[in-house]
Parts: structure tokens; sequence; C-alpha cells
């Protein structure tokens, strides 16, 4: 809710700002005036401040949030494993192999190939992403709040949805990125990856066209490639960042009146119950692209030429 | 909204998640699940033996039941043939043995008749010649009538 002090504008912003931790250099003026005399790590106090860190600096609710997040995930699942039995499943380890039977089907239907990592990692995917989602049900200011409470400022940033990071989401991206890079040089070999890239998809079978044809080749394949892991994480960011932004801006409807109370109670209401769909499907189509893209990197074109 | 280092950080932290999940979260967790898979196919597969067998031994009991009752059928049969046998012996025993008793009793009746007879013979020889030397007041020489009194008592 946005105090009386604040704008709209200023809770807007306050509400997208992430914690960032970097280096000011020497001779920055700090938001509140102040000059530093020499390069301090710390915490932004502004946008401006946390531009200004520039590569250097990391968002410490983003990667706290989401390593906690995994961390429960991990703790959960392997509990769940460790003292899974084959005899009668109890609760929770029956909604465990009920996600990861769901996965490994899924798995085995869209990767026809053997790489015994591809399902653990979708599994990781679906609920890592979908817990870090689910973060975006919260109520906006409750944890902000709580956290500017606890620390004593009342400026402090703290951005409890890391997929509404874009570091995140394409933090994730570039290391899906960077496996299929990985398997599809140790699949086809750095020869196969490259002719891939270079003969592929336009390709004549006589060498003098082909090579006139490899510019025009690997200008369309790799935007393609380089457009799969860029897509995959904005597609993730820009729905969590769309749905984070219309509940701040519900969250302002609080503040106007009792109508504007039970308006925005309402609309809240509305959009966290769709919202709910909204993260599902989302941490659902990261799992299933990630998958599509590993069977991609695995998938050699012989094989292709045989099956026909 | 600035890219930096979190970007770095986050990839990280999802390659050690996911190999996390790789070694110790998904091979365990799946093992479970085939394991169980593959005992209730067992099961499933012990259950319809049993079935199998249940009808099996439902049958040989069946039959074993209608031998029982055949062989003691049979018995019973062979039991009632003996005793009307051995009835049937007792009758012709009893009626041969009755056969005899008579046919002995009528010979000794017989005898006795016979001997009655013989001795009512020679009473009635000398009764009659008693009667007739009472009658003629003389003795009759029985020499001399011996023949006469003889075919008297062979009349009688």
């Amino acid at each position: 809710m946005a105090g009386e002090a604040q704008t709209a504008t200023d809770y807007i912003q306050h509400h997208l700002q992430n914690m960032a931790y970097g280096k000011l250099p020497a001779g920055y003026t700090r938001a509140d005036g102040t000059v530093l005399s020499e390069p301090t790590w710390t915490l932004a106090h502004s946008s401006q401040e946390a531009t200004d860190m520039g590569f250097w600096a990391v968002h410490l609710d983003t990667l706290g949030w989401s390593v906690g997040l995994g961390l429960l995930f991990c703790f959960l699942f392997a509990r769940a494993a460790r003292k899974a039995t084959p005899g009668v499943p109890g609760g929770f380890q029956s909604f465990v192999e009920l996600v990861t039977d769901f996965i490994d089907k899924l798995v085995k239907e869209t990767f026809p190939h053997r790489n015994a990592m591809v399902a653990p990692m979708a599994l990781t995917i679906f609920v890592w992403v979908f817990l870090m989602n689910l973060m975006d049900l919260i109520p906006v200011d409750w944890l902000p709040m709580a956290a500017a409470k606890v620390s004593g400022n009342d400026h402090l940033f703290f951005k409890v949805v890391p997929t509404t990071d874009p570091n995140a989401t394409l933090g994730m991206a570039l290391a899906v990125f960077a496996l299929m890079i990985f398997f599809s040089i140790k699949e086809k070999g750095p020869i196969g990856f490259i002719k891939e890239l270079t003969l592929h998809p336009f390709h004549t079978g006589k060498w003098y066209f082909d090579i006139l044809l490899i510019p025009f080749n690997f200008l369309l394949e790799a935007v393609s490639l380089i457009a799969k892991p860029i897509s995959l994480g904005l597609r993730l960011f820009g729905n969590l960042y769309a749905g984070e932004m219309i509940f701040i801006l519900i969250a302002i409807v609080f503040g106007v009146g009792v109508l504007g109370f039970l308006g925005a109670a309402l609309m809240h209401m509305g959009w966290a119950i769709f919202h709910v769909l909204v993260i599902t499907l989302q941490a659902f189509v990261f799992m299933v692209l990630t998958t599509v893209y590993m069977a991609m990197a695995h998938h050699r074109d012989e094989e292709h030429e045989h099956d026909q | 909204m600035n890219i930096n280092l979190t970007l770095i950080g986050q990839s990280i932290t999802f390659l050690f998640f996911v190999w996390f999940c790789w070694k110790f979260v998904w091979p365990p967790l799946l093992g479970v699940m085939q394991e169980r898979e593959k005992k209730i196919a067992t099961g499933l597969e012990e259950a319809e033996r049993a079935g199998k067998d249940l009808e099996l031994a439902r049958r040989k009991a069946a039959d074993q039941l209608k031998e029982a009752k055949e062989q003691a059928a049979e018995i019973i049969d062979g039991a009632n043939k003996r005793a009307n046998q051995i009835v049937d012996e007792a009758k012709q025993a009893a009626h041969a043995e009755g056969d005899r008793l008579k046919a002995a009793a009528k010979a000794e009746i017989d005898q006795e008749v016979n001997r009655a007879k013989e001795q009512l013979r020679s009473r009635v020889a000398a009764l009659s010649v008693a009667g007739a030397e009472k009658i003629l007041s003389v003795n009759i020489d029985a020499k001399v009538h011996d023949d006469l009194i003889e075919k008297l008592a062979a009349e009688l």
C-alpha cells in the first residue's frame, strides 16, 4: 500500500527494484547526497545506484529466494526419496511420486535419446520454477514490509519473486543453452555441430553451391540457436513480471477508500486465482521447452535420414 | 532490472540443483517406483496363479469325492450282495436240514410202523390161534394149521 510520503510511481518503482549489492566508485554521489571518498561495496539505495553498480553486482533477494526455494525443493524431495518405500506410499511420497511419474512420462515422450540427466533436470525445473513463481501469490507487501521491519531500513529493496528478475530467468536459460551446446558437441562432434550450423536448412548436395550458402545458413541457424535461450528466459520473466505488476497495481487500489478496498480485494482474488494457472503453466512450459531443446541437441541428422 | 552477476549466480545455482536432483533425488525415487511396479505385477500374477490352483484343487476335491462315493456305493452293493448270498445259503442249508430231518423222521416212523405192524401181526396170529382154540375148545395143532394162520395174519 502506498504510504503518505510515497507517490504511486515511487511505490511501483520500489517494488520493482531488486536488493542490489555492488561496488560504487570513489567520488560517487549517493541518493541521499553524500559523496563517497573511496570505492565502497554497499547495498543500492536507489535504482540509479543499482544501475551504476554495473555488471559486478548481485541481487541478494533474487539469489537468496531462489537458492532458498531450491534448497527447499532438494530437501523435501531428497527426504522423500530417502524415505521412499516400495510398499504403500505415504501422503508426501505419493505426491512426490505423482510429480516424478508425470515428468518421467513426459520426458520419455519428448526426449527419445539416452541421457539420464534430462528427466531429473525437468523435475528440478518444474518444481523449482513453480516454487519461485508461487512467491508471486504472497501479497506483494508482506515480505518487503517484514524485511523492512527486521532490517530497520524503510527503503530496503526486497523483491521476493526471483522469476520476476530477468537475471534469474535468463540465468537459467543460459545454463540450458550451455547444456545444449555441450550435448550438441558431445553427440555430434565439433564437426557435426559446425555442419549443422552451416549446411542447414539450405542444402543442395553440390559442394560449390553449399559453400555459397554457408553464410546465409549460418546467419539463420545462429539466430534460431540464440533465440532459444532468450525466448525461454524472457517468456518466463515476462509472464511473471506482468503478473507481479498487476498485483502491485491492485495493491495501490487498496488504499483508495472503502470502495477501492473492496474492489481491490475482489480483483486481487480474481487475479490470484487466474495466476495459479499462469505460474503452473509457465513452470511447465519452461520445463517442456528445455526438454525439447535437449532433444534437438541430441538429434542427429543421420538418424533422421536413416529413419526415412 | 539490470543484468548483472546475478545471471551467472543463477546459472550456477541452477546447474547445482539439477546435479543434486540427478544424483540424489531421481534414482532412488524411480527405483522405488519401479520396484513397486514389479511387486504389483508379481502380486497380480501370483493372485492369478492362486486362483487357478484353487480351481484345480476344487476340481480335484470334487473328483475325489465322486470317486469315494462310487467306492462306497460299490462296497455297500457288495455287502448287500454278500448278505443276500449268506441269507440264501442259510435258507438253503435250513431247507436241506429240514428235508434231512423230515426224511429221517419219516424213515423212523416207517420203521416204527413196520415194527408195530410186525408186532401186531405176530400178536394177531397168537390171538387168533387163542381165539380159535377157545372157540373150538381144542388144541389146534399149530403145525397143522400153520399155513392157515399165516394166511390170516397176512390178510391183516
